[in-house]
């Protein structure tokens, strides 16, 4: 579906993505963690051809084979909607609040699908009753400052679905709404990746929810992919000191425990201009070595289809 | 919604009302005695006592204002001292050529401010965005009156493609409308610089906003997210400030008028200010007043239509 | 933030020049400008008269010079005035609050459906055309302007910590409106009156031209080219000048305000950024 080999984005001298390689393939549920600043945004809106003008883009990126990396706005146009789709964190600012949420929808169907007015209404509404909206054809009609917070998702939800893309990209979907919200939300979007054979590309600060979400896990620091594998054994057994750092922050998720974080990664994300020339993560390491600073390490083998970038994985260690 | 235009429909009569009161008392009260003012400081008492009886000024006052508003519903604004005619057939005889002029100024202003606005606001940063701000910046200083005589100067006088003024009547509408040019473009230049700041700044914030992410992650082509998404969202300021430049405007035509010798109701305001024709001057400047104000209510309104959250938050 | 910069200084630039224009005139131009020299009338621009000579033979620059005093005289009398008063009532608006705002903010509502233009013609219909009278329109249209401007400032005002202090420690509304709420909001309230000083300096432009503001012989820009218009074909050049004057004025005092409230209020920089 989607291949992304060794692409950087930088901002003038400063890089926001650096090298991060990625496979996408049909039906795969990818969850993407990191603190905010990582790059996991960057990276979302890169596959979709939408970076900000003042980003420059290198390496090799093809959605069905077909290299996108320098291609025009308007090639990328033909993709969006069609192949890649991507919804975002705030709901309520990512719909327009002058228009009826049923117009919104209906816009791609008709422009992108040739529907005619009552075929696209038909089309919205079956989307509306996959995504869960409750009284969809009433939903229809509304203005989304009308409608809650999980309902204003599941219409962006709608709205991304409505071309049958092949890769959906949900930027921190939940992050903006109540937790149980959030949950039903995370289960829509996992049971539609599955019935309709779609990749989803699950972009989230919340463990809880990608380790609810995704089978394959990429952790990213800095604007690198750090460790990457199945979700289930990253989670048990963390190989980089970030990612371990990352679990050790993570609130108890018990009911009835204190909210306090039992472990804290010290220091915060430093700016762009400010990440240090080896590995990202120097600096707020708690075993870091002379030479990681300087010395970039590369992704390792960690096991079967797992790997991290460390230098205290493999010879080394 | 009902309740909003009751309450704001009330409060616009409240300042029709409000505003007659004001000029009324400027132009009866305040001088002291009008039949002074129309006749003069050197007029005999036996004729200024004349001139009270004929035109009614020697009842209390509270009543020539009564009889005045009264009139004025029914569209009766008395007679015009100096013509001896019904002042409400000296405005329509002139209403239809201030009315174009001014509606063809708002026009041009619409189409040349919004597209000038949103040119600026795609090129945000670059040549373009940069050389119309600093010609709107220009065009914000300039009086129209003054740029109306460089445009007689030049494509009157010197190239001779069009009439440096005059108005030869609705019966030739080429020549009408080609003598309403350079007007129309006297009044628009300013003015849509104005908007074209205005257009620029509110399209700049609403380009920022999530949603118009949300449409470019749905593979719409920039027209129709221009035309969709951040044009009817950028609305709200552009249609006060348009609101604002229909008084601008119709005052303005007041002053372009008269640099082109148009037979509106702006060349009648001031043969009527030196013919002493009070009446008339009255009934003008409520007219003009109460376009504004007109102008104003309709903008109120239009808020409402464009924003389905201010429908409720208004209601 | 540099383009900011630009602007405070370009208008600051501007405006330094035509007040030291105007001072000057006060006790120097290069000709008397009552001095009329028919014999000499529309004489092209030379090394003594750097702009020609007018239709009755008065030297073009001296009466340019000497129309600045009068644009600045009338902006700085009429934007006094209104701005005072329009100051006081959004204070009084401000610290009493209640029906006291509510009247002050209907009467500014109602004062902004009189252009200036139509205050001086209504005061024009009933006293006669003249200087005085313009002054007073255009003071007229300030009052509503700086009236919602102080009332907004000093709402915020209100609220700080200081000043909540100061009604604890029992001082009176106008007490602490003078000592307190005033100072701090002279920022806007200079910002506002450097715009409103462009806007003045137009409005009287606009009114002598009309006839509604300097009468003859003193000299005003507008009134310049009221006359240069009557003589458009034999001497165009005379309906320039004026033109240019009126501009520079208008766009120096505009930029000194745009680049005040730049300066002065960051928060508006952010957003037009």
């Amino acid at each position: 579906m989607i291949e992304a080999k060794e692409i950087t984005v930088r901002f003038g001298a400063a890089a926001a993505l650096r090298d991060v390689s990625l496979d996408l393939a049909p039906g795969r549920r990818l969850g993407v963690v990191g603190e905010s600043g990582c790059g996991k945004s960057m990276l979302g809106l890169a596959l979709m051809g939408m970076l900000p003008d003042a980003a420059r883009l290198s390496g090799s990126l093809s959605v069905d084979g077909k290299e996108m990396a320098m291609a025009s706005d308007r090639d990328w146009r033909a993709l969006r909607a069609r192949r890649v789709a991507m919804i975002f964190q705030e709901p309520l600012a990512a719909l327009n609040p002058l228009r009826r949420v049923g117009e919104t929808v209906m816009e791609p169907l008709r422009r992108h699908l040739g529907l005619d007015r009552d075929a696209a209404r038909a089309r919205a509404l079956d989307l509306f009753e996959e995504t869960g909206i409750q009284d969809p054809a009433a939903k229809l009609r509304q203005y989304p400052h009308e409608l809650s917070g999980g309902q204003r998702q599941r219409v962006l939800i709608a709205l991304a679905l409505a071309c049958d893309p092949g890769l959906l990209i949900a930027d921190e979907p939940t992050t903006a709404l109540d937790a149980h919200v959030g949950l039903r939300i995370t289960d829509l979007l996992v049971r539609l990746a599955r019935d309709r054979g779609m990749a989803l590309m699950f972009i989230s600060h919340d463990l809880a929810a990608v380790a609810r979400t995704a089978e394959d896990l990429v952790v990213m620091y800095g604007g690198e992919i750090v460790e990457r594998g199945a979700t289930a054994e990253v989670l048990a057994d963390p190989q980089h000191p970030y990612t371990q750092g990352l679990l050790a922050a993570r609130p108890p998720l018990a009911a009835g425990h204190l909210r306090e974080r039992l472990a804290v990664i010290p220091g915060t994300v430093p700016g762009l201009m400010h990440l240090p020339e080896g590995c990202r993560f120097s600096g707020r390491c708690a075993v870091e070595m002379a030479h990681c600073a300087t010395v970039r390490p590369l992704e390792r083998a960690t096991g079967p289809f797992r790997s991290a970038a460390c230098h205290l994985i493999g010879g080394e260690r | 919604m009902q309740i909003f235009l009751i309450r704001r429909s009330l409060g616009f009569l409240a300042t029709l009302f409000a505003i007659s009161v004001i000029v009324f008392l400027v132009m009866n009260v305040l001088p002291g005695d009008p039949a002074v003012t129309i006749l003069g400081i050197d007029s005999t008492e036996d004729a200024r006592a004349a001139l009270r009886a004929e035109l009614g000024l020697d009842r209390p006052i509270w009543l020539r204002y009564g009889d005045w508003v009264w009139g004025a519903v029914r569209g009766d604004f008395g007679t015009s001292y100096f013509f001896r005619v019904p002042v409400s057939e000296l405005i329509a005889e002139r209403l239809p050529l201030t009315l174009s002029l001014a509606g063809l100024a708002m026009l041009a202003t619409v189409l040349l401010g919004v597209t000038l606005g949103i040119v600026a606001a795609a090129n945000h940063g670059r040549t373009g965005d940069w050389l119309i701000m600093v010609l709107s910046q220009l065009g914000i200083a300039v009086p129209a009156f003054w740029l109306s005589i460089l445009l007689v100067l030049l494509f009157a006088v010197k190239l001779r493609w069009l009439p440096p003024g005059g108005f030869p009547g609705w019966d030739e509408p080429v020549l009408a409308l080609r003598s309403l040019v350079l007007p129309t473009v006297a009044l628009a230049l300013v003015q849509s610089a104005v908007l074209a700041r205005v257009t620029r700044s509110s399209a700049l914030e609403v380009m920022r906003l999530d949603f118009v992410r949300t449409a470019r992650a749905t593979g719409l082509p920039p027209g129709r997210i221009w035309g969709r998404h951040i044009l009817p969202n950028a609305l709200v300021p552009i249609v006060t400030i348009v609101g604002m430049q229909v008084a601008a405007v119709v005052t303005g035509t007041i002053v372009i008028e008269n640099v082109f010798y148009l037979p509106g109701l702006g060349r009648l305001v001031f043969q009527s200010i030196a013919n002493r024709d009070l009446f008339t001057v009255q009934a003008l400047v409520v007219m003009f007043a109460g376009i504004v104000v007109t102008a104003n209510f309709l903008v109120d309104i239009a808020y409402a239509l464009i924003d389905p959250r201010l429908k409720g938050r208004l209601a | 933030m540099r383009r900011r910069q630009v602007n405070l200084w370009l208008g600051a630039a501007l405006v330094g020049l035509m007040t030291a224009v105007a001072l000057v005139s006060l006790f120097w131009t290069p000709y008397d400008v009552t001095q009329l020299t028919i014999s000499r009338k529309f004489e092209p621009p030379s090394p003594t008269n750097w702009l020609g000579t007018d239709q009755l033979g008065r030297d073009v620059v001296s009466l340019l010079m000497a129309a600045s005093v009068n644009s600045l005289t009338v902006a700085f009398v009429a934007v006094g005035i209104g701005g005072s008063i329009g100051t006081a009532l959004g204070l009084a608006a401000s610290a009493w609050g209640g029906w006291v705002e509510t009247l002050v903010m209907r009467l500014a509502d109602l004062g902004f459906a009189f252009p200036a233009l139509l205050f001086a013609i209504m005061l024009a219909a009933a006293f006669g055309p003249s200087l005085g009278n313009a002054i007073l329109a255009i003071a007229f249209i300030n009052i509503p302007i700086f009236a919602r401007v102080a009332r907004g400032a000093a709402n915020q005002v209100w609220t700080r910590d200081f000043v909540l202090a100061g009604q604890v420690a029992g001082l009176g509304r106008l007490r602490l409106t003078v000592d307190h709420i005033l100072p701090n909001i002279a920022a806007p309230i200079i910002v506002q009156a450097t715009i409103e000083f462009a806007v003045a300096i137009l409005a009287e432009a606009a009114l002598s031209y009309l006839g509604l503001g300097a009468q003859p012989p003193l000299p005003s820009w507008g009134r310049m080219l009221a006359e240069a218009q009557t003589l458009m074909y034999l001497a165009p050049e005379l309906a320039i000048y004026p033109g240019l004057c009126i501009i520079a004025a208008v766009l120096g005092f505009g930029l000194l305000g745009d680049g005040l409230r730049d300066v002065t209020d960051p928060r508006l920089t952010r957003a037009r950024a």
